[in-house]
């Protein structure tokens, strides 16, 4: 027995509700994917001016001119692109070491003022960024002199109270008699982290990797503020660029779009699992 | 995960007090050079005219102009307006899929849930430039041609000032309930069948079930989700920054993108700073009033 009665009533009285039900659900998504079809569609037309572009719903004609046109408009096309996957790899990659270090200390060690300090982190989360984007912008652009490097890009990002959140919530559920009988037979606590925790923290690695990967690539707001050069910028700020420079031409803006968006939609469609697991760590209580 | 995390006891490994800071290490450093010492800094700054090379001290300047002016109190407005319309669509709409999707068999769930979160893992910038042709104002746009459909005449969406607030509102209505959905989906498979069989002894129907069993056992979970929900409504910056600019005549200009403007168009650090300060009250206090007023049943 659930909310549903699957069991009392006619099997074709079920089979009508599921259908009915999956004609809502599709026109929902319907119109939920629609914004994602007409830019991979419209990807596909002709580099004309926007004033000659008949918006339609369905490709008339296929062709890639477009890409190439995104790629020839700025040298820095390509780099763009290599900029977005330089520091979401390097912020991808010290979140997972960094976030299941701490989380692992705030979970299993008893070391003095654990408990403050995880409070103390925590209630960052409840800031608004708004309040720390003026100063660190200041100190990154006119204390540390570190503006359009990669470093700007990445140092501040590096590791995230959410990820660290993460790690600790999943960590918490690994028996801590593992640990403790890997200490009586003489491992290290680096030891253990290495060749305990980790192999057991496969998943919450997965996911704090994907889920700061989408993130880091997606951002727009701190590349476009700390860049003022067009071969240090993200391929979401040369995007905009893009727009600006190029507001007449339709389908090369879309094929843009489409570039900029096409790595994420691979890396979910293949990771799927982790991506919808990740989004209710923290959220649901059993 | 997070369930078994509750039942497993809270032991800790003694004596490796040295190790744990060692843990944390890189974590606290990073968290204190860029959260801790930004949001110290930014009360200094918000009582100052600030210039890159020495600063005056103006005292409360800041905060008596920002509550003296008009554009402030239009931002605040335009971001409760923007906040009132979609927060609450955007959660009964990811209720009522979560609560169709429930029904269906694993796979199919599995497919609806993808289906859903794709616009999620799209790049909002290259979104919002979809957006900004869906909106086109000639009679060929997307939009246009949709409400042609139905005998209405074409529009100047993100271009008038009539329109361009609901411009926005749309497109927060059709994008991204993606985690919602997943966050109320996980809930809805979270409640004890013993309830439904109760209830179904008492000849309970659909709905009544949906009324005493369902909406309780959700509540937790809306909670979570309005108080995320709100506290993201209030910071909303991107899309009015890409689509409207907070134009025509600052009808989406929203707090945030007021805040941005002061900071890194005009560079009156000090003003933005104290903006901001004001801004995270504000979302401190609605947080609260939300739970105090909605959590009263709700325990965690």
């Amino acid at each position: 027995m659930s909310l549903y009665n699957n069991h009392t009533g006619s099997r074709a009285g079920k089979t009508a509700r599921n259908t009915v039900i999956v004609v809502l659900l599709l026109l929902f998504a319907l119109a939920t994917l629609f914004p994602i079809y007409f830019m991979v569609i419209s990807s596909f037309g002709d580099p004309v001016e926007a004033g000659a572009v008949s918006y339609s719903l369905w490709p008339g004609k296929f062709t890639l001119e477009s890409y190439s046109f995104f790629f020839n408009y700025s040298e820095y096309s390509y780099r763009w692109i290599l900029n977005s996957t330089i520091v979401a790899g390097a912020v991808t990659v010290t979140n997972v070491f960094f976030a299941t270090m701490a989380g692992y200390a705030f979970s299993k060690l008893r070391f003095k003022g654990r408990g403050v300090l995880f409070s103390i982190l925590l209630a960052a989360m409840m800031i608004p960024y708004q309040v720390t984007q003026v100063p660190l912008y200041i100190l990154i652009v006119n204390t540390f002199h570190i503006e359009n490097t990669f470093s700007a890009l990445i140092l501040p990002g590096l590791v995230t109270v959410y990820n660290i959140f993460l790690a600790k919530q999943f960590m918490s559920s690994i028996p801590t008699e593992i640990m403790e009988s890997a200490k009586v037979e003489g491992c290290s606590q680096f030891q253990i982290f290495f060749r305990i925790i980790l192999p057991l923290s496969k998943t919450v690695m997965a996911v704090i990797a994907i889920l700061t990967f989408m993130d880091s690539w997606n951002t727009f707001f701190w590349p476009f503020l700390v860049t003022n050069t067009m071969d240090m910028q993200t391929i979401q700020v040369g995007l905009k660029n893009f727009r600006f420079a190029n507001t007449t031409y339709f389908s090369p803006m879309m094929a843009g779009a489409t570039i900029s968006a096409v790595p994420m939609f691979i890396l979910f469609f293949s990771l799927q699992k982790y991506f919808l697991e990740g989004v209710t760590v923290g959220a649901v209580k059993g | 995960m997070a369930q078994s995390a509750q039942t497993v006891k809270k032991r800790k490994i003694k004596g490796d007090g040295v190790w744990g800071y060692a843990f944390i290490a890189v974590a606290l450093i990073v968290y204190a050079l860029f959260t801790a010492y930004p949001v110290f800094s930014a009360f200094l700054i918000s009582f100052q005219e600030y210039k890159p090379l020495g600063s005056t001290y103006i005292g409360f300047d800041n905060y008596t102009a920002t509550f003296k002016d008009d554009l402030f109190w239009k931002s605040i407005k335009n971001t409760l307006v923007y906040t009132v319309l979609t927060v609450p669509v955007a959660l009964l709409l990811s209720f009522l899929v979560a609560i169709m999707i429930l029904p269906l068999r694993k796979k199919l769930q599995t497919v609806f849930k993808a289906v859903y979160y794709l616009p999620v893992v799209a790049s909002g910038v290259a979104l919002s430039l979809v957006w900004l042709w869906i909106f086109d104002p000639m009679p060929g746009g997307i939009f246009n041609q949709f409400i042609g459909w139905f005998g209405a005449h074409n529009q100047n969406w993100l271009g008038s000032s009539a329109t361009a607030m609901f411009s926005l509102v749309i497109m927060a209505w059709l994008s991204s309930h993606g985690a919602s959905i997943i966050i109320y989906l996980a809930a809805l498979l979270g409640i004890d069948d013993s309830y439904y069989e109760a209830a179904d002894l008492d000849g309970a129907s659909f709905l009544q079930k949906l009324w005493h069993i369902v909406l309780p056992s959700l509540k937790p979970t809306t909670l979570f989700l309005l108080v995320t929900a709100v506290i993201g409504s209030f910071q909303v910056f991107q899309n009015a920054y890409l689509m409207t600019g907070g134009g025509p005549d600052h009808a989406t200009t929203m707090v945030g993108l007021l805040i941005f403007d002061n900071a890194f168009k005009y560079f009156e650090f000090g003003k933005a700073a104290a903006q901001s300060l004001i801004l995270a009250l504000i979302i401190a206090l609605v947080s609260l009033f939300q739970f105090k007023f909605l959590g009263k049943d709700v325990d965690y």
